[in-house]
């Protein structure tokens, strides 16, 4: 489902005296369907680069990243956009919404876009919110007031409301209590379950330990490392 | 499926200046795109060539006409022209007063652009009118008032209604958000969002800036002397931008 060759990434800092940063190069992965894949390596090391390689907000320079038959490296914006639209989710640290939209039509968007209709969307949005803890009372604001927790979980039930057949997740448990941890290492599951090919990045060695079925240490594709 | 505009090597030149030179770009159904800038880089002056308001010097601007599919609307005779800038079209002027008639009523304003494409029922004309007051959030009770008494925001929401009333297929905007306050910016931003996904608009948003792009538009262009620097999906740009003139732009937003 997601399957990476060769990938190698620089960043060129004009205005820093046209600084060369070699910061990736031989990168492969191959991700199954119903398979989950944790990223890991030291701060720095490149897990959330590789990533956003994926994600295709990154540009590669070399090799290839295809997911679900789309080459993100060469695709242009339409082709990355539909991908994005049905196939590749994405659960980011950071929430970002349009000042006042509510929360319950974050949530939904996604099935939205999938040609889900209104009620039946608004529907599922309010069973992830519900099953994530996010108080009812809650979901007709916007979540840009809501605490840290809060946003992530609003984050997640956006990130799951749509049966993406990829996933990428990053950080997915990081500033959450124990129950719901459990939950999101449940819905992490049940995505594998109905055959989401996934990769993530998991600080929590626990939570790593339980959804991942392999982990790749990002290091080894460090641009100079021994290849 | 054909590109709703399909612009090819426009350009155009203020005596021996470039206002723009060079722009091509395909534009699809549903897409909003993003052209971002310094002033003096020519935003303005390529809006204003794509929309028929300035004529280029070179190339070529292909509208998907309705009736009759591709069409440069740059050979198009001046009426067809003008009946596509009532109809199909809709251009947001960052200044609302440019955009509205000030000594018509807030009613009349978005009625004049349903006449104009024929409609004569006034009762169909005025309730045409308080639906769109209330989709951009303004009271009907307003509806006889006369925009000159409105607030900014208030101003800039009822362009948008008098431009949106005629189901246009390509919005223009020029800094929609420029001049407001952060809180009117975010109503708009939200309004606007809500009417293009509903709507099924395709538009093109000029603003410097890079927030209201990154909400709005899901690509974006960005331009420098009059030259398209670089370009390509809104985050991938704002996230790993490969141009140093975009790299300065980004590294020089500050954080809130």
């Amino acid at each position: 489902m997601i399957e990476l060759r060769d990938v190698s990434k620089r960043f060129v800092l004009h205005n820093q005296g046209s600084a060369v940063i070699e910061v990736m190069s031989g990168a492969a992965l191959s991700v199954a369907a119903g398979e989950c894949v944790a990223l890991t390596g030291a701060s720095g090391a490149g897990k959330s680069t590789l990533m956003r390689l994926i994600y295709g907000n990154y540009r590669a320079h070399g090799g290839a990243i295809r997911v679900g038959g789309v080459d993100v490296a060469t695709a242009g914006p339409r082709e990355i956009l539909a991908l994005r639209r049905a196939t590749l989710g994405h659960v980011s640290q950071f929430l970002r919404v349009v000042p006042r939209v509510p929360t319950i039509d974050i949530v939904a968007e996604p099935c939205l876009l999938n040609g889900m209709d209104a009620d039946a969307a608004r529907d599922r949005a309010g069973r992830l919110l519900a099953r994530l803890r996010v108080p009812a009372a809650l979901w007709s604001l916007s979540p840009t007031t809501f605490s840290g927790g809060e946003q992530q979980r609003v984050n997640i039930a956006r990130g799951f409301a749509h049966d993406f057949p990829a996933l990428l997740l990053d950080e997915p448990t990081a500033s959450l209590d124990p129950v719901n941890r459990e939950t999101v290492l449940e819905m992490i599951e049940e995505a594998k379950a109905r055959g989401a090919a996934i990769v993530g990045i998991f600080h929590d060695a626990g939570a790593r330990a339980r959804v991942a079925d392999r982990e790749i240490d990002v290091s080894r594709f460090a641009a100079g490392a021994a290849a | 499926m054909t590109p709703l505009l399909s612009v090819d090597g426009l350009g155009k030149r203020y005596g021996a200046r470039i206002g723009c030179a060079d722009v091509s770009f395909d534009l699809w159904p549903g897409e909003v795109m993003g052209i971002v800038g310094e002033s003096g880089s020519g935003k303005t002056t390529l809006l204003n060539c794509l929309a028929g308001h300035l004529r280029p010097d070179e190339g070529r601007v292909v509208f998907d006409t309705r009736d009759r599919g591709p069409v440069d609307t740059l050979t198009m005779s001046e009426p067809e022209r003008r009946m596509l800038a009532r109809t199909d079209w809709a251009f947001v002027h960052q200044n609302p007063r440019d955009g509205l008639r000030l000594d018509v009523s807030a009613g009349g304003n978005i009625g004049e652009r349903l006449m104009a494409v024929g409609a004569r029922n006034y009762g169909a004309i005025r309730a045409a009118a308080t639906d769109w007051l209330g989709r951009v959030e303004i009271d009907d009770a307003r509806i006889d008032d006369r925009p000159r008494a409105f607030s900014g925001g208030m101003q800039q929401r009822l362009q948008i209604a008098r431009n949106l009333v005629s189901g246009p297929r390509l919005v223009f905007m020029d800094e929609p958000t420029g001049g407001l306050d952060v809180s009117v910016q975010a109503r708009l931003l939200d309004l606007l969002r809500g009417l293009v996904r509903e709507m099924g608009l395709s538009a093109i948003v000029v603003t410097h800036d890079l927030a209201v792009v990154r909400l709005l538009a899901e690509r974006l262009m960005v331009m420098k002397g009059g030259r398209v620097v670089e370009s390509g999906l809104t985050d991938q740009v704002l996230d790993d931008p490969q141009h140093a003139y975009t790299q300065l732009l980004v590294s020089s937003v500050l954080q809130v």
